[in-house]
């Protein structure tokens, strides 16, 4: 063959925007989700059911679930948050769609921001969306349980993008659940110091602005820090599987 | 300047000039650990408020101190082996988060050893202990994942992201413990102010504390080192090093 | 000689503390499809999953249309379509679905087209049934049906000849030769028996690399 009869190779230049690519992993991820719906349940069973160990395991007094009422939900809060991310990654590394996304000629942090709002949606979402419920149930008071709903609004993505990077980096590990639990509790203990210390703060009456601002602050730099820390954690992992 | 940063990443480089500094390192760091603590225990002035007992932080301070910045150490390491991928920044890493880890532990133990006869109890939630506590679990989780992954280089790399990530968040934590610290219990318990010791105090704990350092280098050497041979075992120079002893 | 699509300089890849291959060096040309060869373990895979982009354990230097792939990633995915062992398709999406996620972020195909493709590949009347209803072969042409509307040059096809038919395998092979007559360049690795009229061969084994015609 001579290199005149060769055609012409032709190069693609353009591809959709980033936002329609997110999009697109957004649209996916729900659809997923909602197929398995018996998943979506799971956390919001966890959360519910870390909850009632409290009264039966320490005190059902009305004095002593209305001062630690707040510090229990958010514990549980974070526990169910912790016990889904190993979904994440895990059901697209393991039928190969994540390195399809990988693949894709977009920006890997921005994938994955997409991904992490989906299971903040399905996860963070509908426990804040409970919290009332609880909230009731452990005699809080309503401003306190608005608050705590306030806390878990703004707290709770934060849980699921510093989760993201856990779950990428202990993606395709033996027991990856233990040690996702063991890097990422270190790193959720500021969310949760002022999750709680927001409502206490409110309890005694202080004003709660500033906390919040400061929670929204968090919120701002995992947003901006997280994807990138996790689209690194993912090429790391996908390159050893 | 290319080439020099080469040959600092050189394993084989590293472990022929380690080894010729290393006793230097170890023998500066005992006599300076020595002076510090004869210093310190023996002539330093007994503190008016504390008696005897403050003299713990001949121990205590060095170790905390040296934790922090061993995580600090391990964190330039990692954007290094991040961004250069140096061989020889992610053999530091391995070799100095078990160290990094004991360091807090006995910073932690000594604190709490101190604490029975300052506080009247082992443990107390101070800002302070919380924090060294949660340090504990960062180089705990740093050792646990290097352990987890099998492949040598994922390993350094999934580390350094993860050192990185802690490194952002130590001053979060800190913040935010004291934070929370003032919350629940405000300022029950105070140390002794820094400024307000006087130098025969604090001169044998800045010994203690450079002689630690130079200790901790020596131990990094030496665990880089069986690092490097266990690394590179294959290769020629290892070879004959452990044919003739030397490189 | 015409530029070629893609380059390896000097590859060298050590997992485990092995070396899998070193100095491995060779040009994919456009209009050519390429077997990489060699017994298990050789590290057929794990070349492909280098030269995709996914596997970056490795040193020496790759280049796309003669500049480095690091400089510009974007362009070279976008030219780029792997297929590798796991499938890349979601159990629970049905294979219109699973299309159209593969797609999103590459640019906008009409549904139509999706159809088509299924169709091509044998899937009529499966296009709206959940992916895990289908046999191991039929979710392989799910994702096989992505080469069929294909715009990318470069194909990089790891086994994928798995749990397909005799009638699927010489609709693949055909559609291979298709590809390299249009210009593009496949890369493939199989066990199954390949033989194409001009096929290149790239040899990995432990006696080091061979770069056959």
């Amino acid at each position: 063959m001579n290199a005149e009869a060769r055609p012409a190779v032709r190069l693609a230049s353009s591809s959709v925007g980033a936002l329609a690519a997110m999009k697109g992993v957004f649209a996916r991820d729900m659809k997923v989700a909602f197929r398995q719906r018996q998943d979506l349940l799971n956390p919001l069973l966890f959360f519910i059911m870390v909850v009632t160990l409290f009264p039966l395991g320490v005190s059902p007094e009305v004095s002593f679930l209305s001062e630690a009422g707040a510090g229990i939900l958010w514990v549980a809060a974070l526990l169910s948050v912790l016990l889904s991310l190993d979904h994440l990654f895990r059901h697209d590394f393991d039928d190969g769609t994540l390195e399809q996304l990988v693949l894709q000629p977009q920006p890997l942090f921005l994938l994955i921001l997409a991904k992490t709002v989906a299971h903040w949606m399905l996860t963070g979402l509908p426990l804040v969306v409970l919290t009332p419920v609880l909230g009731v149930m452990v005699h809080l008071d309503g401003n306190s349980i608005a608050i705590l709903c306030l806390t878990l609004l703004i707290g709770t993505p934060v849980l699921s993008l510093i989760g993201a990077i856990g779950a990428a980096l202990t993606l395709g590990l033996r027991s990856a659940g233990v040690l996702l639990s063991l890097l990422i509790i270190p790193l959720y203990i500021p969310v949760l110091i002022f999750g709680t210390g927001t409502v206490a703060a409110a309890a005694e009456g202080a004003p709660v602005g500033a906390y919040l601002a400061l929670m929204g602050a968090f919120l701002m730099l995992a947003l901006t820090l997280a994807p990138f820390a996790a689209a690194a954690a993912l090429r790391i992992s996908l390159s050893n599987g | 300047m290319w080439q020099i940063f080469h040959k600092l990443g050189s394993p084989k480089w590293f472990f022929g000039i380690s080894t010729r500094f290393m006793p230097w390192l170890l023998v500066g760091g005992i006599m300076l650990l020595l002076a510090g603590a004869v210093w310190g225990l023996a002539f330093a002035p007994k503190d008016y408020l504390q008696g005897n007992s403050y003299r713990i932080i001949y121990i205590h301070v060095p170790a905390a101190f040296l934790a922090q910045s061993v995580y600090i150490m391990m964190a330039s390491a990692a954007i290094v082996t991040l961004v250069w991928r140096m061989k020889l920044a992610d053999v530091f890493v391995k070799a100095v988060a078990p160290v990094g880890l004991v360091l807090t532990f006995l910073a932690l133990f000594t604190g709490a050893v101190w604490g029975k006869p300052t506080w009247g109890t082992w443990w107390i939630w101070d800002a302070r202990l919380t924090s060294m506590l949660i340090l504990l679990f960062l180089y705990g989780g740093v050792i646990a994942l290097d352990r987890a992954i099998n492949d040598e280089k994922s390993a350094a790399r999934a580390v350094a992201v993860l050192v990185l990530v802690g490194v952002v968040n130590i001053p979060i934590i800190k913040y935010s413990v004291e934070w929370w610290n003032t919350l629940h219990q405000p300022a029950t318990f105070k140390l002794t102010e820094k400024p307000s010791m006087p130098a025969e105090m604090w001169v044998p704990l800045l010994l203690s504390v450079l002689g630690l350092y130079l200790v901790f280098g020596w131990l990094a050497c030496v665990r880089m080192q069986t690092e490097i041979l266990s690394r590179e075992q294959r290769t020629r120079w290892v070879k004959e090093f452990v044919m003739k002893g030397r490189v | 000689m015409p530029e070629p699509l893609l380059q390896a300089v000097n590859l060298q890849c050590e997992r485990d503390k092995r070396i899998l291959f070193r100095e491995l060096s060779f040009s994919i040309l456009p209009g050519t499809v390429t077997r990489v060869e060699g017994p298990n373990g050789s590290g057929k895979t794990t070349l492909l999953r280098m030269l995709a982009g996914l596997n970056d354990a490795w040193t020496g230097e790759l280049k796309w249309c003669g500049s480095p792939v690091a400089n510009q990633r974007e362009a070279f995915l976008r030219n780029m379509l792997y297929i590798g062992h796991r499938p890349g398709i979601k159990p629970l999406l049905t294979p219109m679905e699973n299309l159209r996620a593969l797609m999103a972020g590459r640019r906008s195909v009409p549904d139509a087209v999706f159809r088509q493709a299924l169709q091509g590949t044998g899937l009529t009347g499966f296009e709206d049934v959940p992916c895990r209803n289908l046999s191991a072969g039929q979710q392989r042409r799910v994702s096989l049906a992505r080469l069929l509307i294909a715009d990318e040059p470069l194909w990089l096809l790891d086994e994928v000849f798995t749990a397909i038919d005799a009638d699927g395998i010489a609709a693949l092979e055909s559609l291979l030769q298709q590809r390299a007559a249009e210009g593009g360049a496949v890369l493939v690795t199989t066990h199954h028996d390949l033989a194409l009229p001009g096929m290149h061969k790239l040899i990995l084994g432990a006696g080091g690399v061979s770069d056959e015609r």
